[in-house]
């Protein structure tokens, strides 16, 4: 039977107390994957580990795509729109380090659990909360536990799913394991690159100046930092890495310099693009090097407005939650969503400590709002409280 | 097909024979079996929450494989008991089970304190140290019991190759394993030497057997153990689990040492019982052991003097308990 959002809404005190008593299971399934390393396009032992619970969970169309991604649907009564739930299964996290996991009363540690083992175990338990509540979606909920998004893979396994399927996807909620309270329902421009710098074989060090690939790198950044970004629309350079030369007291030949450009115009950072191209361009010709940028993934800006319902009813299930609603735009999951004109939400699950350590700390307490959250989402997305006009 | 190959084949598994929780439950409900888990422990904090919520959230709440999940304590000095209690467990100190029968301290006496207080028709036995921890450990080594009555007693192994061309490739248990009992076994005991991993701190036993063998308190109860029901029940009683890897803490060659030694007296005290071995000296109960400080060395002695429980079932406040217990339910 179909309830009001304000009915929704009052009964998420009752949706976190239940799903208290499932966070032994939640809190299983994040030791299972967090234990699986999961590099970019290197998921295949965490997608199997997914297809596995979809299975075991006995939900339907449990296969694996072309793209590599863990799919499954919980079929809904009524079966005319489909709502995708997705979590990424890579972790930015080196796969040789000790990926155990210490559970402790309120606290779980270990490596690459905020981004995203714990999105993965919320994706691969939600059909257990699903039915520990007794709820029934009329819309299908699709399930899936994607591949490739992070660097390099470029959202390639969502937007591989995105491209190809034959489903119309009605809506998508991205799952991240951090922070609950924050949600992204629009893109910001961006582009990330790396700007590589080499001396050739026959360099002439006696040549005046001549200070090796690492100094030339330095007048590479210096100058990209000299670009006088506007305040409006908001915009920025963010230089993330930088590795260059080697042991000893060799004159370093090479150089590489990871950068993202953000902006909420795309024409920002395609202008961006261009001038990092040219200065990096004439900054080895100065220097007798060879430089190149090379790009690596692109999100272009879009999503939702602040008016529209979905946002809407995100913002008050967190205010009747007691959570304080950040927004912030994302650069993740949601820019597939967005390049596909498909509402979408990415929303946090839990809050944590030394994130991006190498031993980062999740609170387990807030985990179970973190999980109303997202059911009382679904009801609202389901019985259509979320669609615009 | 040679008596070890057929043995081989017919009882050893790998965990993965077993994954159909469902079947398997359905099986241990359809003969009314009860199974307990034992966790024995000493200062394991660290690692405990993450055994206790693994097991009960997958082999309780999802599929009630266990009855019941027991933490059994030699005198931790951290947080072990209380936390294994947060999460779930029942607790037990060690020295509160059968008092009147005196304080002995080893993993051995809580293993065979588990078989007083724990309710279930099988005890599995896991280590508190495992820091990959997954239900595997306790359905993997459940499983033969429930699915083949024959079998008694289930020792774990863990084998997983890093990288194999689907050839050959040598297998076996730890240092102390190979370099110590293995050969023993081969030497006097020929059959035994099939079990890959006779050390292996994870089983699952049948209750019958369990309070029938004694146990002795320290490093030597596996030994014993498959000494034990290898002569009273044959080679058939035992089946081995491959688990897969195992990730914990290595112990260094000198901790091996002090393990090797208590072994080699279980072992000697065992062999001279069954007749196997005949005339041996009053044993020493010293080990000498070396550090050296620049070019100095210092002589460090340990006594070990491995003293034994008696089979659980010449207890008589067991046998009291049992005769009573048919009412009692687990937990």
């Amino acid at each position: 039977m179909s309830e009001s959002f304000a009915q929704i809404l009052k009964r998420l005190p009752e949706y976190t107390k239940t799903i208290r008593r499932l966070e032994d299971i939640l809190l299983t399934n994040l030791v299972m994957v967090a234990e699986i390393p999961s590099p970019t396009f290197g998921e295949q032992r965490r997608v199997q580990w997914a297809l596995d619970r979809f299975t075991e969970y006995r939900l339907e169309h449990c296969s694996i795509d072309e793209a590599g991604n863990a799919l499954a649907i919980l079929p809904g009564r009524c079966a005319d729109r489909n709502l995708l739930v997705v979590a990424h299964l890579d972790t930015p996290v080196d796969e040789n380090l000790d990926h155990t996991v210490t559970v402790q009363p309120g606290l779980v540690s270990g490596v690459g659990l905020a981004d995203n083992s714990l999105g993965v175990a919320a994706l691969v338990t939600l059909p257990l909360v699903l039915s520990g509540l007794g709820l029934e979606l009329e819309s299908n909920l699709i399930l899936m536990g994607s591949t490739r998004a992070l660097g390099r893979g470029d959202l390639g396994g969502t937007r591989f799913f995105l491209n190809n399927t034959e489903l119309a996807i009605n809506a998508g909620l991205c799952l991240e394991g951090v922070r609950l309270g924050r949600l992204s329902y629009a893109t910001i421009g961006m582009l990330r690159g790396v700007i590589r710098y080499r001396l050739p074989d026959e360099y002439d060090w006696t040549r005046f100046g001549a200070g090796g690939a690492i100094v030339s790198m330095n007048d590479i950044i210096t100058r990209i930092l000299e670009i006088p970004l506007p305040r409006r629309p908001r915009s920025a350079v963010v230089m993330s890495s930088i590795e260059g030369g080697g042991p000893g007291s060799k004159v370093p030949t090479h150089a590489e310099l990871q950068l993202e450009v953000r902006s909420d115009s795309g024409e920002i950072v395609a202008d961006l693009h261009r001038k990092i191209a040219n200065i990096a361009s004439e900054v080895a010709s100065l220097g007798g090097g060879e430089a190149s940028l090379e790009v690596i993934a692109r999100r272009r800006p879009g999503g939702l407005e602040f008016s529209h319902p979905l946002p809407e009813r995100a913002r008050d299930i967190l205010n009747a939650l007691g959570l304080p609603p950040r927004i912030s735009p994302s650069t993740a999951e949601l820019s597939a969503f967005v390049d596909r004109e498909i509402p979408a939400l990415r929303v946090g699950l839990t809050s944590g400590e030394d994130l991006d350590e190498e031993r980062e700390q999740l609170e387990v307490a807030p985990i179970a709002s973190g999980m109303a959250q997202v059911i009382a989402l679904l009801q609202a997305i389901d019985q259509g409280y979320c669609d615009r006009g | 097909m040679t008596v070890a190959e057929n043995w081989l084949k017919t009882n050893t598994f790998h965990h993965s024979d077993f994954r159909d929780l469902q079947r398997l439950v359905d099986e241990k409900e359809r003969l009314g079996l009860t199974i307990s888990l034992c966790i024995p422990t000493l200062n394991e904090q660290a690692t405990i929450a993450k055994e206790i919520v693994v097991f009960r959230s997958e082999l309780q709440q999802r599929y009630p494989l266990l009855d019941e999940i027991a933490v059994i304590d030699s005198g931790s000095t951290d947080q072990t008991l209380e936390v294994a209690a947060t999460f779930g467990a029942d607790t037990y100190l060690a020295s509160d089970i059968l008092p009147q029968m005196g304080p002995k301290c080893g993993k051995g006496e809580n293993l065979w304190k588990a078989i007083y207080q724990l309710h279930g028709d099988i005890i599995v036995y896991i280590d508190a140290d495992i820091k990959n921890i997954h239900p595997r450990f306790v359905y993997g080594l459940v499983a033969p019991l429930v699915y083949q009555p024959a079998i008694q007693y289930v020792k774990a192994f863990y084998d997983r190759p890093l990288a194999s061309s689907g050839g050959v490739r040598p297998t076996g248990g730890g240092r102390v394993t190979e370099i110590l009992i293995r050969p023993l076994f081969s030497l006097f005991f020929p059959e035994l030497s099939l079990i890959i991993q006779p050390l292996s701190g994870e089983y699952a036993v049948r209750r019958e057997v369990l309070e029938a063998i004694p146990f002795p308190i320290g490093y030597g109860v596996e030994t014993s153990h498959l000494l034990d029901v290898y002569t009273r029940w044959g080679m058939g009683a035992f089946a081995q689990t491959d688990l897969d890897q195992r990730v914990h803490f290595n112990q260094p060659t000198m901790n091996l040492g002090r393990m090797a030694f208590t072994i080699l007296q279980t072992f000697l005290a065992r062999a001279e019982s069954l007749g196997v071995v005949s005339g041996l000296p009053e044993l020493n109960h010293v080990l000498r052991q070396f550090q050296a400080y620049d070019e100095e060395y210092e002589a460090v002695e340990y006594e070990f003097v491995e003293e034994e429980r008696p089979p659980m079932v010449t207890v008589p406040e067991y046998r009291t308990m049992r005769s009573s217990s048919h009412v009692k339910q687990p937990g």
